[in-house]
């Protein structure tokens, strides 16, 4: 099954093509990692172009899409869920979200993105691969895990541990997607995984205005 | 023959999530999801919340505007989205999934200027636009005066509130008065049973050295509540319907001075109106009036489609794919602050 791979919860764009098979055999035909700062909206869908062009395949090959749920700035992750979400229903092809976390690195270790505010997120994973702990948000300071750590070396310091340098991959979403694209009845609506409520303040009363 | 094309537009740029489709002029759906409940605690809209909803109801939204026109998604001919002015995080969840729609049905994509679609929409209602036409938009996040030569090409503004939108004053008004989000339908209803004439509110910016097209609404949200604290510092009632008609009054008048003035000022014949504060009764009435007396026609959408929707971007995208201009750019993002002489990009 062919199918399209997206990801925005980290400030590099993930776009990718990659042949799935129900074995769980992953064969990518091309990626696109664009670093893409606050630019998802911009550089996402021509990003799915270039990528599907690197592969030879047009949008009608595509048989599924996975996206990346986050966790990840806000503003970005909807970018890549509304767009998966788009691209299927307007082809009537399933669709299925999965943590990002789980899409960087493999075997045993400690995932951390940048959550900003100071804070990371983060998940655990066991040898096999399979999420033992998070996603869930912290200050670096305060993680407490030995590690291995991966995904963004910017909290080395922070953390008082190496961080190898990992990304999100089309190849990690494939992965961490096999169970659903198997099933597909199984997969999840396609909820961002936000770990922190808006931020709304109600405005201060307009009586303050005169007073 | 031919038929006209069908456009599919995405409205995203504030508590709105607004999927629209038409055939050339013709209305064929107006599908809308409002967040609006979730803000009203907070008497205003907050971003990240509104851009949550927009997220959730994106796909549902164009479902429903898909079984409304009694269309299928691979009938559309090209994709329309507002790309701005509005608030960014919003504005990216409705620019995102119309490029997908758009990548994925392999159809033209326009991103629009929100304000020249509030004018757009008339047209649904009432044929092509006399061009040129003076536009009013009010709103609670616009006020602006436009001059339109050609709504697909070339809009320029006039003028603007220096402060507060006129929407933004009835909320504002409303929460004084202890009347619910967003103020302005209950205080159109307060006002019924008041007096205009009964306050003297000030009119703003509207003294000789004044600029002649520009708005501001500080000041008499200001002096509503002076009022209003004066009186129950004074522990005497606040009659609520007076200061509702009175508040109405200042705000109708000066808008509808302007317009006109814009009006006779650069020889136009035609006023539309727009946004949700064009869906006020007394400043419909008062423009009605003051329209017949200076001999121009006076044009407003039903206030449904004053209000934001995605038939309005809609509308616009099927004037610039008439037009013949260029879609936009695969890299097409969002801009808060679109200027209105974008009309598209
Ligand atoms: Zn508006």
């Amino acid at each position: 099954m062919l199918v399209l791979a997206l990801d925005t919860a980290t400030p590099t764009l993930v776009a990718g093509i990659a042949r799935w098979a129900p074995d769980g055999g992953i064969e990518v035909l091309a990626e696109r990692a664009v670093p893409s700062g606050t630019k998802h909206a911009e550089l996402l869908t021509p990003a799915v172009q270039g990528a599907l062009a690197d592969a030879g395949l047009s949008m009608n090959d595509v048989e599924a899409v996975v996206t990346g749920l986050g966790p990840g700035p806000f503003t970005g992750l909807r970018v890549g869920v509304v767009t998966a979400a788009a691209i299927a229903d307007a082809r009537g092809l399933p669709v299925v979200g999965v943590c990002s976390l789980d899409a960087v690195g493999s075997g045993a270790r400690t995932v951390v993105t940048d959550a900003r505010r100071k804070e990371v997120y983060w998940a655990t994973y066991a040898a096999d691969g399979s999420r033992t702990d998070g996603p869930a948000v912290v200050r670096p300071e305060e993680l407490g895990l030995p590690g291995p750590f991966v995904g963004d070396p910017a909290f080395a310091e922070r953390l008082g541990a190496e961080v190898v340098r990992a990304d999100v991959t089309t190849e990690g979403l494939l992965r961490a997607a096999t169970p659903q694209l198997a099933d597909p009845s199984t997969a999840a609506p396609l909820v961002p995984l936000y770990l922190r409520r808006p931020d709304a303040v109600p405005p201060t009363s307009i009586k303050a205005v005169t007073r | 023959m031919k038929q006209e094309p069908i456009v599919i537009g995405f409205e995203t740029s504030c508590d709105e999530t607004g999927v629209g489709i038409v055939r050339g002029h013709t209305l064929l759906a107006d599908a809308l999801a409002t967040s609006m409940a979730e803000h009203e605690r907070f008497g205003g809209v907050v971003p990240e919340i509104a851009s949550r909803a927009h997220l959730e109801a994106m796909v549902p939204t164009v479902h429903r505007a898909l079984a409304e026109a009694g269309v299928q998604a691979s009938d559309v001919d090209a994709v329309a989205v507002t790309s701005g002015p509005g608030l960014t995080g919003a504005l990216l969840v409705g620019v995102a999934a119309a490029k997908a729609y758009a990548l994925a049905l392999d159809k033209p994509l326009y991103g629009v200027n929100h304000l020249a679609a509030h004018v757009a929409v008339d047209e649904l209602q009432h044929g092509p636009l006399a061009e040129p036409s003076i536009a009013m938009l009010v709103s609670g996040g616009h006020s602006s005066l436009l001059l339109v030569p050609d709504l697909a090409q070339e809009v320029q503004s006039l003028g603007r509130t220096i402060d507060d939108a006129a929407g933004e004053a009835f909320d504002k008004v409303a929460r004084v008065l202890g009347l619910p989000f967003p103020g302005g339908p209950p205080i159109d209803r307060a006002a019924r049973e008041g007096d205009p004439t009964s306050i003297a509110f000030p009119r703003g910016l509207t003294g000789p050295r004044d600029p002649i097209y520009d708005f501001s609404f500080s000041g008499l949200k200001t002096a509503v509540a002076r009022w209003v604290e004066a009186r129950e510092r004074a522990g005497e009632p606040v009659p609520v319907a007076d200061v509702a008609a009175s508040f109405q009054e200042a705000v109708a008048d000066v808008l509808t001075a302007k317009a006109v003035r814009a009006c006779k000022d650069h020889g136009v014949d035609h006023l539309v109106l727009g946004g949700g504060v064009a869906a006020n009764s007394r400043l419909r009435a008062l423009a009605e009036e003051r329209c017949a007396a200076a001999g121009i026609v006076l044009r407003v959408p039903s206030p449904k489609l004053c209000t934001d929707n995605g038939a309005m971007v809609a509308a616009l995208g099927s004037r610039l794919v008439a037009a013949g201009v260029a879609p936009s750019a695969p890299d097409l993002g969002a801009d808060s602050s679109l200027p209105i002489e974008t009309v598209s990009r």
